[in-house]
């Protein structure tokens, strides 16, 4: 029996716009586990608010309500809807890794040394972080000549090569994908998928978006399906 | 009181005595801390030694012996005028310029070579009594650097010369740390004078009229000049180009403190002893076919030591 | 996460204050200034803690009271109400409560701050060597040539030529001085520095390079940062946390990434949405 690493019960997140004076919901009733070792996809038409999902769990977004309750590695479980700021630094720091869409970086710092950030700030030393960037770099295709640059001028591919990279270096209990592969051709996404799978047999449980089908029958355990949220397209109007 | 006497002894009232008494006090208490009091209005310019003159007419003594010098010469004019004026306003009092017949010693400038004794103050006069006021214009700040001993600024000041000149270029008024806290400024006495200040038999008394301010080295006290632990203090050592110590052009001691000035009639550089009174011993010792003119000078000391007790 | 401060309900007010100051200003009220009274509330309310190697953002607008907050921390002004806690290698210090001379003692032995304004942090008349020898001096280093080792080394950390350490920080352009600065601050490993709008007024390439300097720094030594800014940028390069501030109160806090992205007040929100 595989170890639950997330639990998310009743997840909704609206956003509420000020200067309109209206509430826009994203996602409702959310409810899903990640299991540690299996990769559960996230499923749904545009605007059904799989991004939503894992940007709240993260808590880039601060979730509306719901519980997200995530197990530690030493076991705690905690609610990442109320932590506090620095608990969730924590966890991003040593537990959860999150592959958005699009490369954001320190500005320039080279592809290795962004790659490597992780692994230095977990206290592994500097030269090691360097070592074990470079192998991952180098598993996902990204030209050694590329390694000393910073990814400002880098193609959408690579730039996504150094984000996965830098997701999977330091192996997190739990990594969040959002269209991991998108941008990358379909060799470096065999790649990507040989990682996947190497991390899924490390224990790390995986919550991922997809836009292929195949991708999810290939990589996908669980799959969980959301729906846009009620009437999305109607605003519902504040009291001022 | 004797009625006749045009002014009273000592010039000063005897409130303003009292005070300038009780601040010497407090200065000794505090050694090294600069004490305020109300300075007086005294009968020359401020600048003149007025600091100094007041500590003088206030501690000096019926019977007593006061020697009065002027960067080490009994015989300048702020020296000659100043004893003038203590011994019209202080009738009993006699004047030496032997040092160590002296019970008081006024001095601006310079502390004689003569070691002093126990039996013996200096008074020094100061024109200006704080080393700090070169990096902090406040006084109210610089009294709470002076409180929390933090002299930082100042040795940056060393810092700075010594990055431009390669040595502290501080020739007078070295700023001298007063038994491990207080900073002062020994007054425009040359670095040689310095580490006599150091474990002082003598009471060394230090008056600033202008700036009203009045402090103390007492005697066996550690006066230590700021310096940095790899750039130990200098004091002039008066070597010429081959290596020699300069001695006296007048006496011929090596071991005193030498003035430096060019002699109109031959165009040299001539040397001479800056302790008038120390020069003078010195030649007529070497002249008496003293073998060791120190051993004379020591003597003499003693024997007024004797004397007084 | 090892915290080193702690501060709980700071408050400042520039003026005589009233009962009605603190009820009758803020972001509802548009204003800082009492209307019964005419104080200025500079600051009201500020909580948060920090932690060791973690960079705090305080963002607002000129007037919000965010460089008042780090003013009465390093003791440039007094607060009007409120605690802060610093935590110092297993002491810790009431900083609100100490007397002047360990306010000083603080200031100069584990602080470190650097000011939008080069003039407040150096001093002009001596060399930018001189400038680093005066707070190694107050720590009792008393050690010539290891002050001047001291100070090319952290010189060049903060890339000013070593030939120029002699020279006074007038000679230097806006960049380089705040370099000086920043070494200045950092000559005694402060575990605790405050940047009060380090990089305001300078040109584009020296703020980046400044603001890596500062990241580096953060990385090498763990120093716990303050970083007051107006500029979003400079928040989301350097802050991990972030308050937003507005007419002396704190309207927003939160992680960095969700304080952009996802913005509560209303204020926050007109801020992001007018980031160029």
């Amino acid at each position: 029996m595989k170890e639950t690493v997330l639990k998310i019960e009743n997840f909704s997140k609206s956003f509420e716009m000020h200067d309109q004076g209206k509430l826009i919901p994203s996602s409702s009733n959310v409810n899903l586990s990640v299991v540690a070792g299996k990769l559960t996809a996230l499923v749904g038409p545009t605007g059904a608010g799989k991004s939503t999902v894992l940007k709240s769990i993260y808590r880039t977004y601060l979730p509306s309500t719901g519980r997200l309750l995530y197990t530690t590695r030493t076991s705690n479980t905690i609610d990442l809807a109320l932590a506090d700021d620095h608990r969730i630094l924590g966890l991003r720091d040593n537990e959860i890794g999150f592959v958005t869409q699009f490369l954001r970086a320190l500005p320039r710092q080279s592809s290795e040394n962004i790659v490597a950030a992780p692994l230095i700030r977990k206290g592994v030393d500097k030269s090691s972080a360097i070592e074990a960037a470079r192998k991952m770099l180098q598993n996902l295709d990204l030209p050694e000549r590329l390694w000393q640059l910073s990814p400002a001028t880098f193609s959408g591919g690579e730039k996504q090569r150094v984000n996965l990279a830098r997701g999977f270096v330091c192996e997190p209990r739990l990594l969040l994908l959002d269209e991991p592969t998108a941008s990358l051709d379909e060799e470096t996404a065999e790649r990507v998928i040989t990682q996947i799978n190497t991390l899924k047999n490390r224990g790390t449980a995986i919550l991922a978006i997809f836009h292929s089908p195949q991708l999810i029958k290939r990589l996908g355990d669980i799959t969980v399906e959301l729906r846009p949220p009620v009437a999305p397209e109607t605003l519902v109007q504040r009291r001022h | 009181m004797n009625t006749s006497e045009a002014t009273q002894f000592g010039f000063l009232d005897e409130f303003a005595k009292k005070e300038i008494r009780r601040t010497v006090l407090k200065a000794i208490a505090i050694p090294g801390y600069q004490v305020p009091y109300s300075s007086r209005e005294m009968p020359m310019g401020r600048g003149f030694g007025t600091g100094g003159l007041q500590l003088t007419l206030s501690i000096i003594g019926r019977g007593q012996t006061l020697k009065v010098i002027d960067q080490g010469s009994d015989d300048s004019v702020n020296a000659v005028n100043l004893r003038g004026f203590i011994e019209s306003v202080c009738p009993s009092v006699n004047t030496t310029t032997n040092t160590a017949d002296a019970d008081l010693i006024q001095s601006r400038h310079r502390i004689p070579e003569l070691a002093l004794t126990e039996n013996q103050v200096l008074v020094l006069q100061v024109p200006y009594p704080d080393p700090l006021v070169i990096v902090e214009p406040s006084e109210e700040k610089r009294k709470i650097m002076h409180g929390e001993a933090d002299y930082s600024r100042l040795l940056v000041k060393l810092y700075e010369d010594i990055v431009h000149f390669d040595e502290v270029t501080i020739s007078h008024r070295y700023p001298t740390c007063i038994n491990g806290h207080y900073v002062i400024d020994p007054s425009p006495i040359p670095r040689y004078d310095v580490p006599k200040l150091d474990q002082s038999k003598a009471l060394v008394l230090l008056g600033a009229g202008r700036e009203k301010k009045i402090y103390a080295v007492p005697p066996f006290t550690d006066a230590t000049p700021l310096v940095f632990d790899d750039q130990p203090f200098h004091i002039e050592n008066f070597i010429d180009q081959d290596g020699q110590r300069r001695a006296c052009q007048q006496c011929g001691s090596t071991e005193s403190f030498l003035d430096e000035y060019m002699d109109a009639e031959t165009q040299t550089l001539v040397f001479q002893c800056s302790d008038t009174d120390y020069c003078t011993r010195y030649l007529s010792s070497r002249n008496n076919g003293a073998l060791h003119s120190n051993t004379e000078l020591d003597n003499s000391a003693e024997a007024v030591e004797l004397a007084n007790d | 996460m090892t915290k080193v401060l702690e501060v709980r309900n700071l408050s400042k007010v520039y003026g005589p204050g009233c009962m009605q100051c603190y009820e009758s200003t803020g972001p509802e009220f548009g204003t800082n200034i009492c209307p019964s009274c005419g104080s200025i509330v500079a600051a009201h309310d500020i909580s948060f803690d920090l932690c060791k190697g973690e960079i705090l953002g305080i963002m607002g607008e000129s007037g919000s009271g965010k460089s008042t907050a780090v003013k009465t921390l390093f003791f440039d002004q007094e607060p009007t109400h409120g605690s802060a806690r610093f935590y110092d290698s297993n002491k810790q210090h009431d900083l609100f409560s100490l007397n002047p001379a360990q306010k000083r003692n603080l200031r100069n032995h584990r602080f470190g701050m650097v000011y939008q304004n080069p003039s407040l942090g150096l001093n002009f008349n001596v060399s930018a060597g001189g400038n680093i020898a005066e707070r190694l001096l107050m720590n009792d280093l008393r050690h010539y040539r290891q002050i001047r080792d001291r100070a090319c080394e952290l010189l060049s950390r903060t890339e000013v030529a070593i030939a120029r350490v002699d020279e006074q920080p007038g000679n230097f352009s806006g960049g380089m001085q705040q370099r000086v600065q920043i070494a200045k601050a950092l000559a005694i490993n402060p575990p605790l520095l405050f940047l009060d709008e380090v990089t305001t007024g300078l040109d584009l390439s020296v703020q980046a390079a400044i603001l890596d300097l500062i990241l580096e720094i953060q990385q090498e030594f763990e120093t716990a940062m303050i970083v007051v800014t107006h500029d979003l940028g400079v928040i989301r390069l350097l802050a991990g946390r972030t308050l937003v501030m507005k007419n002396g109160r704190v309207v927003e806090a939160g992680l960095t990434d969700q304080v952009i992205e996802d913005p509560q007040h209303a204020y926050t929100q007109q801020l992001v949405a007018s980031a160029l």
